[in-house]
């Protein structure tokens, strides 16, 4: 269960990363999504059943797909650019 | 306990803090270093998520059940049920947070025509303070001033 869990938040926090550092926003988006998924499979090894799947269904699930409608509405699709650092 | 299990504790709960502290660093610095307002809007998910697993992992005890009682036995030693609750109510508020705040944003990219926050500031700087009500109040250098006073009227 250790190495599971450690396992878990390492695909947790590297997804983070992409999130923040990735170039196209809908893979960003993407990584959210991946996040909330890593986490939904810690909550399940923390003993928490409902927490996970609630994490998996709305979290993951119906935010990922609200943030991805945001990207289209806002026509981040196509810019893989992006105003982000610079 | 044993002091094997004592250690495989230490190292989770090393491993279950430091990953949602991480989680709320790599957050905040989306929201604060990034100026893109999409980039904003996925750093507070990713600060969200953060705190949901710090709220868990603070209730959770190394060989405990789950907080289900299976045939009127309740005995059994069971993690804390109280936090987990709380972070199931806070999963659902939080994807409210984050409808209201693309709304926001899908009506900042149609008033102002771009998610820059610094572009967003000029904007804002270059209108007088006073002027939201009062419509047809020309202001050089914004091009959907239409938008802004349709919004504002309707």
């Amino acid at each position: 269960m250790l190495w599971l869990v450690i396992l878990a938040v390492v695909v947790m926090i590297a997804a983070a990363l992409l999130t923040v550092f990735l170039r196209s926003y809908l893979a960003a988006v993407a990584a959210v999504s991946v996040v909330s998924l890593a986490l939904a499979v810690i909550f399940a090894l923390l003993r928490a059943p409902d927490v996970a799947l609630a994490e998996a269904a709305v979290a993951a699930g119906l935010s990922g797909v609200l943030l991805a409608l945001t990207v289209r509405r806002t026509g981040l699709w196509r810019s893989d650019a992006g105003d982000g650092k610079k | 306990m044993s002091p094997d299990a004592l250690l495989v504790a230490e190292y989770l709960g090393r491993a279950l803090y430091g990953g949602a502290i991480l989680l709320i660093a790599i957050g905040i610095y989306a929201m604060v270093a990034r100026y893109n307002l999409m980039r904003v809007l996925l750093g507070l998910a990713l600060v969200e998520s953060g705190v949901n697993l710090f709220l868990v992992a603070i209730g959770f005890r190394p060989e405990a059940a789950a907080p289900i009682i299976v045939g009127g036995v309740t005995d059994v030693p069971m993690v804390d049920p109280l936090p987990q609750a709380l972070v199931l109510t806070a999963i659902v508020i939080g994807v409210g947070v984050l409808a209201l705040a693309a709304a926001l944003l899908i009506r900042v990219k149609e008033t102002y025509g771009t998610l820059d926050t610094r572009e967003v500031a000029k904007f804002l700087a270059a209108e007088p303070a006073d002027a939201a009500p009062a419509a047809g109040t020309a202001v050089a250098g914004t091009p959907a001033r239409e938008t802004v006073n349709a919004g504002s009227a309707s």
